[in-house]
């Protein structure tokens, strides 16, 4: 087995890691790097509870090789309230209630992340289909669907 | 690692050529245990599997030009291989000149899965359900190789041969996909059943395309594919013949996917029957084809 050297920025610090061939990111984030709030629920790109930030698109890090993201700057949920404040995304899904057991919620947040990042004013189809691989078993999706609304509304109304 | 699921086996290894000539040495090298990846979004879960026994996963994004998306009016569309699906579906010559294409990719999987994915990887699978297959055959796409014996195009009517099979061999890197313009006065429809809404493999798959053509005796031309419902991406050139001949009216609309239902022949499996799948490729090669003829009919 033969490793790599790769360096990555990873929720803004630049760090290197000694990967094999054979570790996906998520295996590396997890298990290398301990950041474990990104979840492995299906290890197979169904339930999106493992999805994080790669170079500014929301996609499931456990299709994604390690080895590969060698200059990629990657941002997980512990990344997104780095500051200590909560994200406006984090915010609205505490205050409408879209969080039950909380397994989905750091993949939810991410993709939410990334839509509001490329589109600052999404519709309802834009929301849903930015989630339409984050699989939640509890709360019936509407709660989440209206705190991204509020997490858009919310940024757009600071920036003017 | 106590992982419920576990990931890709020990013995693979990552391997990143500079040049497509050495990443088609080292595929050559290495036949029958390496494979070339652009999303690994097969590649993860076929390994992680033990579907497939590949130990060597040569990392082709990059090179040469397969990052890159571009337009020409005069050319046409030219998408590098390792283009994930978002970008396709996202770029304003593909909404405007090809929006059968991005419609096709919205259907795939979600949209982080799409941030990784793409038409080429979509392509060299070869599965039969394919999302993107159909539109990118019925828009005339033709595949840009690189191999051993140097480039070579490979127009995608002709490329399948099985499952998971197709004309490529060791070596062969597939760098782009390009599409002509396409015809003026145009219109697509990609209809996928699957078991539900979004994510699912299709159960049947429809993609038609038709456009007025004064060169054909109906005064019209029309293309159809299907997917799921055959050991290719299956098209029907005997409807297609029928409605550049027979003047178009419901009836020859409705004969036409009579004839997708003839030619094609699916299986059983767990997402539906070979009966059902066949009465829905008729029922939805109908409804796409009626669909276009309401929007490219001149007579409207
Ligand atoms: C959860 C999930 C859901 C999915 N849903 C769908 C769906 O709804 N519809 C659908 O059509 N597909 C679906 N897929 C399958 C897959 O995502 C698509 O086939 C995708 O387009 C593959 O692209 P890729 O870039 O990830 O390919 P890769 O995995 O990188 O490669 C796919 C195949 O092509 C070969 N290959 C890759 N690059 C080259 C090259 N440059 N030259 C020659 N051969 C090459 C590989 O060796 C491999 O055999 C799904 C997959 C997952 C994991
Ligand atoms: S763990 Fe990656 S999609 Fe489920
Ligand atoms: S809150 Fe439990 S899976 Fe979403």
């Amino acid at each position: 087995m033969s490793f790599h050297r790769i360096t990555i920025r990873i929720n803004g610090n630049l760090e290197q890691v000694d990967v094999p061939g054979n570790l996906t990111l998520l295996q590396m984030l997890r298990d290398k790097l301990g950041l474990t709030g990104t979840k492995n629920g299906c290890a197979s790109g169904e339930c999106g509870a493992c999805t994080v930030i790669l170079n500014g698109d929301a996609v499931n890090s456990c299709m994604v090789v390690a080895a590969e993201c060698d200059g990629a700057e990657i941002t997980t949920i512990e990344g997104l309230a780095s500051s200590g404040d909560l994200d406006m995304v984090q915010k609205m899904i505490l205050e409408e209630g879209g969080v039950q057991c909380g397994f989905c919620t750091p993949g939810i947040l991410m993709s939410a992340r990334a839509l509001l990042n490329r589109n600052p004013h999404p519709t309802e189809f834009d929301i849903r289909d930015a989630i339409s691989g984050n699989l939640c078993r509890c709360t019936g999706y509407n709660r989440i669907v209206t705190a991204i609304s509020r997490a858009a509304e919310a940024e757009s109304a600071a920036v003017k | 690692m106590n992982n419920a699921h576990p990931g890709l086996p020990d013995f693979v290894e990552y391997v990143k050529p500079a040049s497509l000539e050495e990443a088609s040495k080292f595929l050559v090298a290495h036949a029958g245990e390496s494979r070339p990846f652009l999303g690994a979004t097969d590649c993860i879960v076929r390994m992680r599997d033990g579907i497939w026994k590949t130990k060597y996963l040569v990392d082709v994004k990059g090179l040469d030009g397969t990052n890159q998306i571009t337009f020409d009016p005069a050319v046409g569309l030219t998408i590098g291989a390792a283009v994930p699906m978002n970008k396709v579906a996202a770029h304003p010559a593909v909404i405007k000149h090809y929006p059968l294409l991005a419609e096709a990719c919205h259907w795939v999987a979600s949209y982080q899965l799409r941030s990784r994915a793409t038409i080429v990887g979509n392509i060299c699978n070869a599965s039969p359900a394919g999302d993107t297959i159909g539109a990118s055959m019925l828009l005339e796409g033709v595949l840009r190789v690189f191999g051993p014996d140097g480039y070579r195009d490979e127009p995608l009517n002709g490329f399948f041969k099985g499952p998971g099979r197709t004309n490529l061999k060791p070596g062969d890197i597939a760098v782009s996909v390009s599409f002509p313009l396409p015809p003026q006065g145009n219109s697509g429809r990609y209809i996928k059943l699957g078991r539900n809404k979004l994510g699912d493999l299709a159960i049947v798959g429809v993609t038609a395309f038709g456009y007025p053509d004064s060169s054909a005796a109906s005064g019209y031309r029309f293309r159809i594919a299907l997917a799921s419902v055959a050991p290719i991406p299956l098209r029907v050139p005997k409807a297609e013949e029928l409605l550049a001949s027979k003047p178009i009216d419901e009836a020859v609309l409705a004969e036409a996917a009579q004839l997708a239902y003839e030619s094609c022949t699916p299986i059983d499996d767990v997402r539906g029957s070979a009966r059902y799948r066949k009465q829905m490729v008729r029922n939805l090669t109908r409804n796409a084809l009626v669909d276009i003829w309401s929007k490219i009919r001149k007579d409207a």
